[in-house]
């Protein structure tokens, strides 16, 4: 038998991966893929304790937020698209033009 | 047994993670996440989640990384020298404090609490997706239908932001 600190602490190293992923890659198309690790990491703790715990509420927000995940790749990646249309880099510290 | 298929999936998902973050190739990444939803999908086999293992596979794998792929290829970037920002080497220091400290706070956690009614022999009696539409459709319909009117939300967003100007065109065409 699996102990449930086992699935917590896989699903804790990917979000730390996926949150250094965000903290220091420079393009804008692996920052979001970094993203999708963490909401990966997320839902691995959701269904983890739904089967632990004996109850079915994990499994189904874990189906939201992978729709949730859908609608943020396809909002990011038209980002990007307009971003790369006007100025041709995606590397995200040179996204400047908001920055106060 | 089943410690051998928990200990596959768990390695060679952190593994494809952090190939993820590591590799310079943005299309190199793009296979190494593809590898890693995969992998978490057979955790999911692993903790009874036999529905969202086929979502993980379809909607994750088949949808969003396609995506992913296809703004790759389409905006065909070069991959710069230096991948990282500049600051990197200042962050990886207390993110790997900070993650053994967290890790030795889970593994010495007891995790317990109140149990549902979903066991796991309740939940083969009908089958995984059985019970999760039964529950999606009784307490969670309302959830469920504003996950609908975001997702159309989203993409009308998406078409609208990634839409060529207008102006643009005019402008090209004289």
């Amino acid at each position: 038998m699996i102990p449930l600190s086992a699935y917590v602490a896989v699903s804790a190293v990917l979000f730390a991966t996926g949150l250094l992923g965000v903290l220091i890659r420079r393009n804008f198309i692996i920052v979001l893929m970094s993203v999708e690790i963490m909401l990966n990491a997320a839902t691995i703790n959701l269904v983890a304790f739904s089967h632990y715990l004996e109850a079915m509420q994990g499994q189904i927000v874990a189906l939201f937020i992978i729709a949730i995940a859908a609608g943020e790749a396809a909002i990011g990646l038209a980002i990007i698209i307009v971003v790369f249309r006007g100025k041709i880099s995606t590397n995200v510290d040179e996204m400047n033009l908001l920055k106060w | 047994m089943a410690f051998v298929f928990f200990a596959y999936f768990a390695v060679v998902s952190i593994v494809a993670g952090i190939l993820t973050v590591a590799l310079k190739n943005p299309v190199q990444c793009g296979l190494a996440l593809l590898a890693l939803l995969l992998h978490v999908s057979g955790l999911f086999v692993m903790l009874n989640a036999e529905f969202l293992w086929a979502v993980q596979v379809i909607v994750y794998a088949g949808a969003i990384l396609v995506l992913y792929l296809f703004v790759l290829m389409l905006l065909n970037l070069k991959t710069d020298d230096r991948y990282f920002h500049a600051k990197a080497p200042y962050l990886l220091a207390p993110a790997a404090i900070g993650l053994t400290y967290l890790l030795f706070l889970l593994v010495r956690s007891p995790f317990g609490g109140s149990r549902g009614d979903a066991s796991p022999a309740a939940i083969l009696l009908n089958g995984d997706a059985h019970a999760i539409g039964i529950k999606m459709f009784s307490e969670y319909l309302l959830q469920f239908e504003i996950i609908g009117v975001f997702l159309t939300g989203a993409i009308v967003g998406a078409i609208v932001l990634a839409k060529t100007p207008r102006s643009i065109e005019t402008r090209r065409d004289a």
